[in-house]
């Protein structure tokens, strides 16, 4: 207990709980109001008018009571410092908030205001809503005296008792960092794995991360310096086992107080500690080695290695946030924060309570549910090689037991390692692989429900929850295995409406649009009549497997825009497409290869729609024109006036034979992948490499440009410097002569992305819009012309940057679950309710 | 888009009094979708033809009225409702012959009373079910029917006939009777989604059913096609993810059904015992709580609730319109506050894991498994013998070796079916999976026994160990 006198002064946490302590009347909420932000203190008294419209209505305390705690716990969740401002006088009030701060894993502070009886009854009577009469602060002051002896032992981290009403008055009052937040450091580190007594393996790897080691007289290594001024952290697990465990904690010891090393707390030195202190443990797991060891150390060094392991805290949170290191890991909610249960969680991971076959403690797999933004490194549990999980990383690769020692360096990732000089210790169980690893199954909560997801290109992005409801039920059903799934293909806006005479879509509106926001060249390319297709094509097995986790054989997907595999069998097709794509994976430097397609003819996949609705429609029309024209020649042949009629029938006949033309055009004889072509048009992502966002279409087509397979379509397109006249003409024309001939149309596509400008816009044929707008569309330009395009462009924006956003994760190596979050999100938003005709 | 009307009852242009329309006039009438023009290319005393042509501009009709049309096709523009006798012709053909369709001739009464020779022919008709039913619908109303299917486009013979034919109805009937049977028939014979505004449209269908359509044979499928798809069935942005992805919206319906390959009655006794087996099995193992994984519109639910010995009953499912199916069968709003504190059901994916999945002493996954392609089995069973961890799990699925015994099956039993396993494949990945997941698995068949082949049905009991 803080008995502080003369010049007060205390301190809070900076993240945690306070609780005011004192009568009604001890100047409670003034104290709140001079020392702290007006939303971090939570009164009883505006809770209960909350509740009952009357901060006096003391029936209404316990509804107030489950506010305020409802209210304190969710900013405690949220890391936010609270102060309760409520008499707290009684023991089990206490008790019920002290509780709720463990249940959030926060410190909590006491703040006792204790002034003489009679001011607090003097201010009572000032307030004429404070209806009580002085019993009823005596009772309180009761209470108060009573409570002061026990707090101590109630769970407070500090009790602060300030006496009198001039103490209140002048104390100072200062926020104190938890010794685990250290975000003001930002490296960059070197985060070195469980050393385990292995002191000369530890110099090796010091060695080889360019640290210049200072030895004493007698030659022991007693610290370290990096000329890049980088700072070590280690994840705990110095000692035990090993063959020189004094030698390692010299060191560190030497590079912690030097400020040139951090170090946590592993479980062997909390349990070395109470070996130490004469505590009765099981000397077991190398735990005697290091016994002996120290045994023949000075009484001085032994005393001084107690103290630091003694010292070494839980976890460390550094870089603003964005790394955490505990010796076997941390979720989440405990990232900060201070308690039994974090120590422990840090220290020894999460058991189950049962243990394995040899006789270890099974472990809970919290690496596989990990969803923080904070990068996690730890140790602890022996692996073969450290593996990436949802943004952890464990690095203790089991030197002791012959393995290596290894260091990952922060913020550029690379991983360093120094193999064992021999096994010093036998382990008791085989190193494995890491078996946490199975991405395939992800967290419900990581796409249902509405969410925003923010994206570099199309800032944050708002997924309602009906959207994502129905994307669930197709990405389950039908999509393909989602460590494939990479990217979604973004829907692609029209150009705006053309006024020009019979059409309703024109090259110049495109090209006008680019040059109003600055774009000064556009690539005009082909629109391929077929079906999107996704083609991500892994180069053999060993890639398959390392890249994208499919240790099933499965090498690549080729999927439709809503994540389908496009036939039955998709490996023939992959196999093809592999061996199409071949030269690119040397001249990419890369095993795998994701490309945006077209996959020809339209009929290979969309054959059912073709025949039961374009077809049908067609069927329908030829039969009944003709018959009907018929009809009308012969009324005509009587005499009747029905020129009219006639004219409009006729019309529409020949408007239903050009649509006939315009579906027929995409329909090809397939069989199988015969006759099957696949037309790529940009290269999304390779190894390392986000090339959608970093290259420009130029590049994208002449890569493309050189395959030679007979399976690959080729693209025609032209580049069009949009201050040429001339070449917007030449442009136009080129894509009249492209419809007239059947063609879909073109997508226009700035040179290289710009800003917040569309990434595409298509401008479609005149005959190939009767098979969307239907046979009669050309009569109906007028009403058609009023359609509403900003719904549509709005659309392709934010599926074009969730998209991107996936890749770009995807290739950094991002956890899995945030790029299928991406791809989740574009499904979720092509179920939004557009004109589908756009 | 049109009919012709012709008789040759002497004189046949007696026509034009019994239809109220002159001969000798073009005549045009405005509905609410469009214009319907009436002539007559042929009027002599012999023969008299009267021409009902129908104008729909479904442009303009989907910009404008598209909502609130009578016809839900015409939300699309690329439609066949300016071409084929649709329903919409059947109205139009109500309002323009109102009079006659009512019988009333003030200056032909004993003509419009009596069954007069008629010919109809509609060029382009929509029919469900092709030419067979044409002759199935009106044959019993005494017409000599000629139903040519309509190609479906000549320069691909290989896609053979389109979903119309030509329809010529010929037979010696009462013009009234004639007008209100193709007024109800039309809609009948439509394919396409038609959803009625009203909601005294079965008034409507025995008004003009009178004297016709209680002795008709097919009178039930008659009335369930007219009225059967008036439930308004609001576009869910699910299907327009299915139109994305060109599959058919069937694809997404709620199945009812699970062996729909199968004969109605077979099926049926085959769900039964599924269900009593499935429902038995939980009662001898005394679970309290039961999660049907993949409880789909919830008929095994109707069975677990009515049971009190089920403290805790879960459905999950991943179409969230078989949820809504569901909760209407469990009628959950109107059930007492106790009761539906017992019932939860919720939407979710059972290849993501879902903390709402677990604490359960049962769970059920009936005829599920096979509807998910095999790579991401792997996904499913971590999600449910992995994180879930019922205390108990309930596998039923096809025994593929049984489909032998069903006649004409080609290929599997549902058309979403990914695979159908043979008992030893059945029984090989069950023992993987119990092994793997600390379970152990019996097995027992459901439904009549083939000494050869086994039962239809066969199912996994998993025990947690």
């Amino acid at each position: 207990m803080t008995e502080t006198t003369a010049r007060p002064e205390i301190s809070v946490p900076t993240m945690g709980l306070v609780l005011l302590v004192g009568v009604s009347g001890s100047g409670k909420s003034t104290f709140g109001r001079r020392h702290f932000k007006p939303t971090e203190v939570i009164s009883s008294d505006f809770c209960r008018a909350l509740v009952a419209d009357d901060e006096t209505d003391q029936a209404a305390t316990p509804d107030a009571f489950d506010v305020l705690n409802y209210i304190v716990g969710t900013r405690l969740r949220r890391g936010l410092l609270t102060v309760v401002d409520a008499t707290n006088v009684q023991g089990p009030a206490r008790a019920s908030l002290i509780k709720l701060a463990k249940e959030h894993d926060v410190l909590v502070d006491a703040i006792v205001l204790d002034v003489p009886e009679s001011v607090a009854v003097e201010r009572n009577r000032q307030r004429p809503e404070r209806e009580f009469g002085p019993q009823v602060v005596a009772r309180q002051q009761r209470d108060l005296r009573r409570s002061l002896g026990r707090m101590r032992k109630e769970g407070f981290r500090r009790v602060h008792v300030l006496r009198g009403v001039e103490e209140i008055e002048n104390v100072s009052l200062s926020r104190e960092r938890p010794w685990n937040d250290r975000r003001d450091l930002h490296g960059p580190f070197d985060i070195i794995g469980d050393v385990h007594g292995c002191a000369s393996e530890l110099r090796t790897l010091l060695d080889t991360l360019g640290w210049s080691i200072t030895c004493d007289a007698a030659g022991h290594a007693v610290d370290a310096s990096h000329p890049e001024g980088r700072t070590a952290v280690f994840v705990g697990d110095l000692v035990d086992r090993g063959p020189d465990t004094p030698g390692v904690l010299r060191l560190v010891m030497g590079m912690v107080a030097s400020g040139a090393a951090l170090c946590v707390s592993g479980n062997h030195e909390a349990k070395l500690v109470r070996a130490m202190k004469g505590a009765k443990v099981q000397v077991k797991h190398g735990l005697a080695e290091s016994l002996e060891q120290l045994a023949g150390e000075p009484e001085d060094f032994r005393a001084s290695a107690r103290a630091f392991m003694d010292g070494l805290i839980s976890h460390f949170v550094l870089d603003d946030g964005r790394l955490v290191v505990a010796h076997a890991g941390l979720k989440e909610a405990y990232h900060g924060r201070s308690s039994g249960r974090v120590r422990s969680f840090a220290l020894y991971g999460d058991t189950t309570g049962e243990t394995d076959d040899y006789g270890l403690p099974v472990r809970y797999p919290w690496a596989r549910e990990y969803r923080g933004r904070a990068t996690v490194v730890y140790g602890h549990t022996p692996v073969l090689e450290p593996e990436w999980i949802n943004n952890t990383i464990c690095l203790d690769t089991g030197v002791v037991f012959g393995g290596h020692l290894t260091a990952l360096r922060y913020p550029t990732r690379e991983i360093v390692t120094v193999p064992a000089e021999r096994e010093w210790y036998a382990p008791a169980r085989p190193l494995v692989g890491v078996v946490d690893r199975e991405p395939t199954a992800f967290s419900i909560d990581d796409v249902i429900g509405t969410r925003w997801l923010t994206t570099t290109t199309a800032g944050r992005v708002k997924i309602p929850e009906e959207n994502a409801a129905a994307a669930l039920e197709v990405m389950s059903r039908f999509a393909v295995d989602p460590r494939w799934l990479i990217y979604l293909p973004p829907t692609m806006a029209p150009a705006q409406t053309s006024k020009r005479p019979g059409f309703l879509e024109h090259p110049e509106q495109a090209f006008g649009e680019y040059a109003a926001t600055g774009v000064t060249e556009v690539v005009c390319e082909e629109k391929h009549m077929g079906s999107r297709a996704i083609a991500v094509i892994a180069r053999d097995e060993i890639a398959a497997e390392k890249r994208f986790g499919a240790a099933d054989g499965t090498t690549g997907v080729v999927y439709t825009r809503t994540g389908r595999s496009f036939f039955p069998d998709g490996g023939a097709l992959v196999d093809r497409v592999r061996t199409a794509v071949a030269p690119l994976f040397e001249e990419l430097d890369t095993d795998w290869l994701a490309l945006d397609c077209e996959l020809l003819p339209w009929s290979a996949k969309a054959m059912s729609l073709i025949r039961d609705q374009y077809a049908s429609v067609g069927a329908a029309a030829r039969e009944a024109l003709p018959a009907a024209a018929g009809v009308i020649d012969a009324a005509a042949a009587r005499g009747l006036d029905v020129t009219a009629l006639g004219d409009r029938v006729m019309r529409r006949a020949a408007n239903a034979e050009a649509y006939r033309h315009a579906y027929a055009a995409y329909v090809r004889p397939t069989e199988g992948l015969s006759g099957v072509t696949l037309a790529p048009f940009q290269i999304l992502a390779a190894e390392g490499r986000p090339l959608a966002v970093t290259e420009s279409h130029r590049w994208h087509l002449e890569t493309i440009g050189r395959l030679t397979d007979p399976l690959i379509a080729h693209t025609r397109h032209r580049f069009v410097d949009l201050s040429s006249e001339e070449q917007k003409a030449d442009a136009i024309q080129w894509w009249l002569d492209l419809t007239g001939s059947g063609g879909e149309g073109m997508v226009v596509k700035p040179l290289v992305a710009a800003g917040r400008s569309q990434p595409g816009l298509k401008v479609r044929g005149r005959e190939y819009l009767r098979i969307i707008y239907g046979p009669d569309y050309t009569d109906s330009l007028d009403v058609l012309r009023e359609r509403a395009l900003g719904r549509k462009r709005n659309l392709a924006l934010r599926e074009h940057g969730l998209g991107l956003e996936a890749l770009t994760r995807f290739v950094a190596g991002e956890p899995l679950w945030g790029v299928h979050q991406m791809a989740f999100a574009v499904l979720a938003l092509e179920s939004e309710p557009v004109d589908q005709r756009l | 888009m049109f009919l012709t009307l012709t008789t040759t009852h002497q004189p046949a242009t007696d026509l034009g009094y019994l239809l109220y329309k002159h001969p000798d006039r073009v005549q045009e009438f405005k509905q609410s979708f469009g214009t319907a023009t009436v002539f007559y290319p042929e009027a002599t005393d012999e023969r008299c033809t009267a021409a009902l042509l129908l104008e729909i501009d479904p442009v303009r009709l989907a910009r404008s009225a598209g909502r609130i049309t009578p016809d839900f096709s015409l939300a699309q523009y690329v439609n066949d409702r300016s071409y084929a006798a649709s329903s919409l012709l059947g109205v139009a053909l109500a309002d323009v012959f109102s009079t006659a369709r009512s019988g009333r001739c003030d200056t032909r009464q004993e003509v419009a009373d009596s069954a007069i020779p008629l010919e109809i022919v509609i060029p382009v008709l929509p029919c469900r079910g092709g030419p067979k039913t044409a002759h199935r619908i009106f044959e019993p109303l005494g017409w000599q029917v000629s139903a040519t299917p309509v190609a479906l486009d000549e320069r691909f013979p290989e896609w053979g006939a389109s979903r119309y034919v030509k329809l010529t109805l010929t037979g010696t009937v009462r013009l009234a009777d004639a007008l209100n049977q193709l007024h109800v028939l039309l809609p009948v014979m439509d394919e396409s989604k038609h959803y009625w505004q009203g909601t005294d449209e079965v008034d409507k269908l025995l008004r003009s059913g009178e004297g016709w359509l209680a002795r008709h044979p097919e009178r039930e499928l008659i009335a369930r096609r007219y009225l059967g798809r008036r439930s308004a069935l609001t576009r869910t942005a699910l299907t327009r993810l299915a139109e994305l992805g060109d599959d058919v919206e069937d694809a997404l319906e709620p199945a009812e059904e699970e062996e729909i390959a199968q004969p109605a009655e077979r099926r049926e006794s085959l769900n039964v015992q599924r269900h009593e087996a499935v429902l038995s099995t939980l009662l001898d193992l005394r679970a309290k709580s039961v999660i049907d994984l993949g409880c789909g519109p919830g008929q095994f639910l109707t069975k677990l609730v009515r049971e009190p010995s089920f403290t805790r009953v879960a459905g999950v499912d991943v179409s969230s319109r078989s949820l809504e199916i569901a909760a209407r069968r469990l009628r959950l709003d109107q059930l007492g506050e106790r009761q539906a504190s017992r019932i939860h059901l919720f939407q979710g994916a059972l290849t993501y894991e879902d903390a709402r999945l677990g604490g359960f002493d049962a769970a059920v996954l009936m005829e599920v498994v096979e509807h998910i392609d095999p790579p991401r089995l792997a996904a499913l069973e971590r999600v449910v013998f992995g994180t879930a961890r019922p205390g108990a799990v309930l596998v039923t699925t096809p025994n593929v070796e049984y489909n032998a015994n069903y006649e004409g099956l080609t290929g599997m039993r549902h058309p979403d079916h990914r695979f159908e396993w043979s008992r030893q494949e059945f029984e090989s990945w069950a023992g993987r999976v119990a092994a793997v997941h600390g379970y152990t698995a019996q097995f027992r068949g459901i439904g009549d026994v083939d000494p050869e082949r086994g039962t239809p049905t066969q199912m996994a009991v998993f025990l947690r160990d």
